[in-house]
């Protein structure tokens, strides 16, 4: 008994620390609407900055707690900075766009400190007055972890002293209720955003810094965390503080019995707790539905068939990758039937995300069921490499239609979160099923037919089968089921009122992009010779969706344009420099400032003007 | 701080890097392709990149092999298999290289062992420790250097057989490697020690561990001694709360390569006492060879090698070994010439063999003791255990190993 | 009877919303439901086209009950509607925003292959002819006039050859001469083809001219029905509503 007690109390001080993070998270996204990747990175930046400082300040109580709140301030500066310099120029971009920017912060991050700090992990030291430990019930406890408990209240506590009992804090209030109305006030909207970002970033800057005492600091904390801090804003309800602190604790709570009854459930378990808050509560456990009374958003831009000039490039562009391979090397055309693959997996989940308004997360997981369907067949069954391209879609249709249909109930950003957490246990399932999948070893020996061997025949099969899904897509766009689509994106009320089944409709859709990533997933896996986990782990989905959002959301041809532009990016800056994610940053932050409708529709906009 | 920086900045053409180059004479410099999760585990390869090119260097600067140059060209998988995968064709078809080497997370290794098998070049494989690499998907054109998963977990059972505790309890991270450490502990301990109980075993998310909730997790089940598999920032904060909450006070601690330098530094003042572990007492080890090696590394990299060091020396001065013996770089002819290629390692220590058996190297490890010395984790009353005794029988690898 | 609405009741968190709301129209005829504000009024309007369901009393249209019906099975049993706050799809032209409601009234919304530029135009611009929007087919409704855009939901409205026309504040947000002109055609369009119109106005001049009757609504409950001479003499219309007009718009 006394064990369980202290076990949860264990699960008390994660909670805090959750809470921490997920606070600042939940204070900048409520505001500003911007799903920031970077926080994770503030985050360790926090943790290194106060590494550094405690390290170097005179040891005692002063250099301790002083070095933590200077490393706090320096973080929420940095926040500001990035805010500042970056986002405030790219607020009225496309949703979601500012994810991308946020993205290149995470990859300079990442890079610098690594070059600031080295690649060691670094133990700070613990904190004067709190090394030790207390017996509780018996049981020895650390008197940090103590302390920690008590700032997750404590910090609640001043966030809503400040929210409610200041003028500043009722601005905040009101803007993430409402924002356009903030807006109709006249309050300053630029110096209310900015000072948000400033309190959040500090706020991950201090949830950073005090892990020191607790945990080394090394450079795989932010994206650790920042995946940790948007489940529990998004089971607490986005812009909810004390529903971030109720998720936190539930969090905390859950994985420090759940690895008493389920030692395997670790990587899993925060994943299935949101799939089941979301499904019950889709706003969260303390979240409102987002106001619509004042949605007056600008429309949407229409769809134009492609202009003439358009329609002779894209032909030029696929005469251009028919003819060019067989004059190049085995590697170009790796590279190639790549591209090809990647630009169908854009265009599935723009299919989605454009027309469909639904931006998801969690996409890879369709390309790895794809993937997964096929080399299944071939471990278990030895299926001929025709029979597991059949299988691809089919298997990643059956995991859209299970999946899909509790997305397409919800909306935002709550809906690409619970496409997050299928993704997630779609991904633990097929890294801990080792009988089945092979786990993180992956299945091996997932090759072509003969007939498909030589790299010049799988390119131009390759090149078939995405062309061919694209152009399927792509007309279905255009055709009455692409227009009903988007009517329920535009107008979900005008959609029901003209006979319209929006969840069908989108359900349909959501099948539709999963058969199509299936196909991307197949081609890839016999493309590999071999599946892993990786196939549908976060960072695909990532990809996947910084492509469609490099390319432009918001035009039929974006994802294109945003494949290529991403996969051969990264593919030459990885090869060329070793601090490839520094630079692939940089030119991701270039992109973004410069074209904020994306590299298709900022043709687009030059085509119209001419 | 002496972290290789990049030397090739290729030109951001397609034309330039996606045609293929012209034929390289045979006489041009042999050419390795080395694809590693660098910016993934940076701790690890940043020393053994290091390494690699020190060896490099002293092996050009001696006339290199039979007048020929070792060239390498290093390539990020960032810990994606599938990346690596890429590379490889990228480095094999552009880059011309003649071998293929490196690997650090087990899937990444395992991808370029088969994708080495599907086109018929040599893969050595330096650190992925999976069995799986050498044994239940081996292959011809796959040869590994470390000691594997098996291999440490079966010198960590000789000590715990030693001891007293019969009541066991593990703790590794959540993915194959711990996961088979695991198994293999158990399997080899209840083999050797009869009667040995698990009474709790705790999987922590690799990279992700919730050290308070594992340390009491496992305190509950009230173990007489514990197995531990984590490493890295995982085993620092397992570290800091079993400390701290008394975990290992009466307990015995068996851990698998917490006497690393790159895990075991990071500890401070802080890393446990008494621990038993498999490593690398870097600072005393005062044989000729190994000496010599670390004055090298120092001079050059101002600082102590790590394991990582060690690793990527010994897979250039295995392949530079293998070289020499053959003076061929086709393919069949370097597959032949790594079964049963010996070479001597930067441990100083007996030289290792690649069997032919299994293409797995007897390279071994540094079992001791855990202690603390002027403030920094160290090893003490270690001794080397060399490879080849820590290997299942024969028909044993035979049954594992698809053969023919 | 086209509409035949029985002893409707909704409340919210014991506020009686409605209570007791009965009313009928006939085809060709124009009804319109007023009252001042939290009358009562979208709450009933919003249960005959399916957005909320009544916690009594029942909704009959031609004889069949749709009580509690999601709107767009409503809607397919042939009643059209405009909002309060014109509700079309931005990114789409005049023309297309009148073929989706055609295709989806031929329930071929999953087609995934033929275009919908391909399809024929003749029906769509035969109803934007008649709401006089023809002109302006091909023009996105993202950048419409606010008057025009009620036309193409009329337009809209009309796709299904609808029996009942809910209109809810039809001419809200428009130019005073705007009203009249919307107005009439609306009217014109009904008595023409036999199609009952309930709608909802602020706009007393709006009413008075083109209702057929008129049912007023005070605090959820029917106060007066009648002709709009009966309405306008009512004595308890005049206390509780068009004595406090002013608030409301009343001219």
């Amino acid at each position: 008994m006394e064990n369980l007690l202290v076990q949860g109390l264990s699960g008390l001080a994660t909670a805090s620390s959750l809470f921490l993070v997920a606070s600042g998270l939940t204070v900048i996204f409520g505001v500003t609407r911007i799903v920031n990747f970077a926080h994770g990175s503030l985050y360790m930046l926090g943790a290194y900055l106060s590494w550094t400082l405690v390290t170097q300040l005179p040891r005692g109580h002063l250099g301790f707690w002083g070095g933590v709140a200077l490393a706090a301030l320096i973080v929420g500066v940095v926040g500001v900075l990035i805010e500042v310099l970056l986002l405030r120029r790219i607020y009225k971009a496309p949703e979601l766009f500012q994810l991308l920017a946020t993205f290149g912060v995470v990859l300079i991050v990442q890079d610098v400190a690594l070059l600031i700090w080295g690649p060691q992990d670094l133990l700070g030291p613990r904190a004067p007055g709190l090394r030790g430990a207390t017996m509780v019930l018996g049981v020895r406890f650390p008197l940090y972890e103590l302390f920690l408990i008590a700032v997750g209240p404590v910090v609640l506590a001043l966030l809503w002293l400040l929210f409610n009992r200041t003028r500043w804090g009722t601005l905040v209030r009101a803007a993430t209720a409402d924002r356009e109305m903030v807006g109709a006030l006249g309050v300053n909207q630029r110096a209310l955003f900015t000072t948000v970002f400033f309190l959040g970033s500090v706020l991950a800057g201090l949830g950073g810094a005090l892990q020191i005492p607790r945990e080394s600091v090394n450079l795989q904390m932010d994206l650790v965390v920042i995946v940790e801090a948007f489940v529990v804003v998004v089971v607490g309800g986005l812009g909810s503080l004390p529903g971030a602190f109720l998720a936190a604790l539930l969090i905390g709570e859950l994985q420090a019995f759940g690895i008493l009854i389920f030692p395997r459930i670790t990587l899993v378990l925060a994943f299935l707790v949101m799939a089941v808050v979301l499904v019950i509560r889709p706003h969260g456990l303390l979240g409102r539905a987002p106001s619509t009374a004042h949605a007056a958003a600008a429309p949407e831009p229409p769809y134009l068939p492609a202009s003439p000039w358009r329609r002779w490039a894209g032909l030029g562009l696929l005469l251009l990758a028919v003819i060019v391979p067989p004059f190049l090397g085995d590697y170009a055309l790796i590279v190639f039937t790549e591209i090809a693959i990647m630009m169908l997996f854009a265009a599935s989940l723009h299919f989605i995300m454009g027309p469909g308004g639904m931006a998801s997360f969690g996409h890879a997981a369709y390309f790895g069921f794809g993937a997964y369907g096929a080399a299944l067949l071939v471990r278990h069954f030895a299926a001929p490499m025709e029979l597991g391209l059949l299988a691809a879609p089919f298997m990643a249709g059956l995991g859209g239609l299970v999946f899909g249909f509790f997305c397409v109930r919800l909306s935002g950003v709550y809906a690409a979160m619970l496409t997050l957490a299928f993704a997630q246990i779609a991904w633990s399932t097929a890294f801990q099923w080792v009988e089945m999948t092979g786990g993180d070893n992956g299945i091996l020996g997932v090759w072509p037919s003969a007939w498909a061997q030589s790299k010049l025949v799988f390119y131009y099969l390759s090149l078939a089968l995405c062309v061919g899904a694209v152009m399927l897509l792509r007309r279905a766009i255009f055709a009455p089921f692409g227009y009903a689509l988007r009517a329920g994106r535009d107008s979900p009320l005008r959609a029901e009122a003209i006979g319209m089944d929006g969840f069908r409709i989108r359900w349909f859709a959501f099948i539709l992009a999963a058969v199509a990533a299936g196909i991307a997933g197949g081609l890839f896996a016999y493309s590999k010779g071999s599946v892993f986990p990786t196939y549908m782990s976060i960072s695909r989905s990532v990809d996947g969706l910084l492509m469609v959002l490099l390319g432009g959301v918001k035009t039929v041809s974006g994802p294109i344009a945003g494949a290529l532009a991403y996969t051969w990016l990264h593919e030459q800056l990885m090869r060329a420099f070793d601090l490839w994610r520094l630079f692939l940053g940089i030119i991701i932050l270039a992109l973004v400032l410069f074209f904020p409708q994306g590299l298709a529709g900022a043709l687009g906009r030059r085509e119209g003007r001419s | 701080m002496s972290f290789v920086l990049p030397r090739r900045t290729a030109l951001l053409s397609a034309a330039a890097t996606l045609a293929a180059p012209a034929a390289i004479a045979q006489e041009g410099p042999i050419r390795i392709g080395e694809i590693n999760s660098y910016s993934a585990q940076p701790a690890f390869l940043a020393p053994y990149r290091n390494a690699w090119a020190l060896i490099q260097h002293e092996v050009n600067a001696a006339g290199g092999i039979n007048g020929r140059r070792i060239e390498t060209v290093f390539r990020d998988d960032a810990g994606k298999p599938e990346d690596a995968v890429r590379h490889a064709g990228e480095l094999l078809n552009n880059e011309r290289v003649h071998i293929l080497a490196g690997g650090f997370l087990s899937n990444v290794g395992l991808a370029l062992s088969d994708f080495a098998n599907q086109n018929r070049r040599l893969f050595v494989a330096s650190e992925p420790l999976t069995d799986a690499l050498v044994w239940s998907r081996g292959n011809r054109y796959t040869y590994r250097l470390r000691c594997s998963t098996y291999m440490q977990a079966a010198m960590l059972v000789e000590e715990a057989a030693k001891l007293p505790p019969m009541r066991w309890a593990t703790v590794a991270p959540n993915y194959e490697y711990g996961q088979s450490a695991v198994r293999w502990f158990k399997e080899l301990l209840l083999r050797a020690k009869p009667g040995t109980t698990f009474v709790a075993e705790q999987f922590p998310a690799q990279g992700r561990i919730d050290a308070g909730a594992t340390v009491q997790a496992l305190a509950s089940a009230n173990p007489q001694a514990i197995f531990n598999v984590t490493f890295a920032t995982d085993l620092t904060n397992f570290v800091r709360q079993g400390t701290t909450r008394g975990l290992f006070e009466g307990r015995t601690v068996v851990s698998m390569l917490t006497g690393e330098p790159e895990y075991l530094g990071p500890l401070g003042d802080e890393a446990p006492e008494g621990w038993i572990v498999t490593g690398y007492p870097v600072a005393d080890i005062q044989n000729p060879g190994h000496v010599r090696f670390r004055d090298a590394y120092r001079a050059r990299f101002n600082e102590l090698p790590k394991l990582g060091s060690i690793v990527g020396a010994d897979t250039v001065t295995a392949i530079a070994a293998m070289l020499r013996k053959t003076g061929s770089t086709e393919t069949e002819h370097m597959v032949d010439g790594m079964s049963g290629l010996t070479y001597s390692g930067a441990f100083g220590e007996a030289e290792s063999e690649f069997r032919a058996l299994d293409h797995q190297a007897t390279m071994g490890a540094y079992v001791g003791k855990t202690g603390l010395r002027d403030g920094r984790g160290v090893m003490l009353n270690w001794r080397y255990c060399d490879g080849k005794n820590y290997l299942p029988t024969d028909d044993v690898v035979r049954s594992m190993r698809p053969q023919g | 009877m086209t509409l035949e609405v029985r002893d409707l009741h909704k409340s919210f968190g014991g506020v009686q919303a409605v209570s007791g709301v009965s009313l009928s129209v006939a085809a060709g005829e124009l009804l319109a439901l007023i009252g001042p504000n939290g009358a009562g009024k979208s709450t009933c309007f919003n249960m005959l086209n399916g957005q909320l369901r009544p916690d009594r009393g029942s909704v009959k249209l031609r004889g069949q009950e749709i009580t509690g019906l999601a709107p767009r099975r409503i809607w397919r049993m042939g009643v059209g509607r405009t909002f309060q706050i014109t509700a079309t799809f931005g990114s789409m032209t005049v023309l297309e925003n009148v073929q989706m409601a055609l295709l989806s009234h031929a329930r071929r919304l999953y087609d995934i292959w033929n275009p919908v530029s391909k399809q024929d135009p003749a029906r769509a611009m035969a109803l934007l002819d008649r709401v006089g929007m023809a002109g302006q087919a091909a023009r996105p409704c993202g950048v419409l006039a606010y008057g025009d855009l009620k036309r193409v939901e009329l337009a809209v409205a009309l796709a299904n050859d609808p029996s009942l026309l809910l209109m809810d504040e039809p001419t809200a947000g428009m130019a005073p001469a705007e009203r009249v002109a919307l107005m009439e055609l609306a009217a014109r369009i009904a008595r023409e083809g036999g199609i009952a119109v309930l709608f909802t106005e602020h706009d007393m001049d709006v009413v008075f001219a083109h209702a057929d009757r008129i049912l007023v609504l005070d605090r959820g409950k029917p106060i007066a029905e009648g002709l709009p001479a009966e309405v306008r003499r009512d004595a308890r219309v005049r206390e509780v509503y068009l004595g406090t007009g002013a608030t409301h718009g009343y001219s």
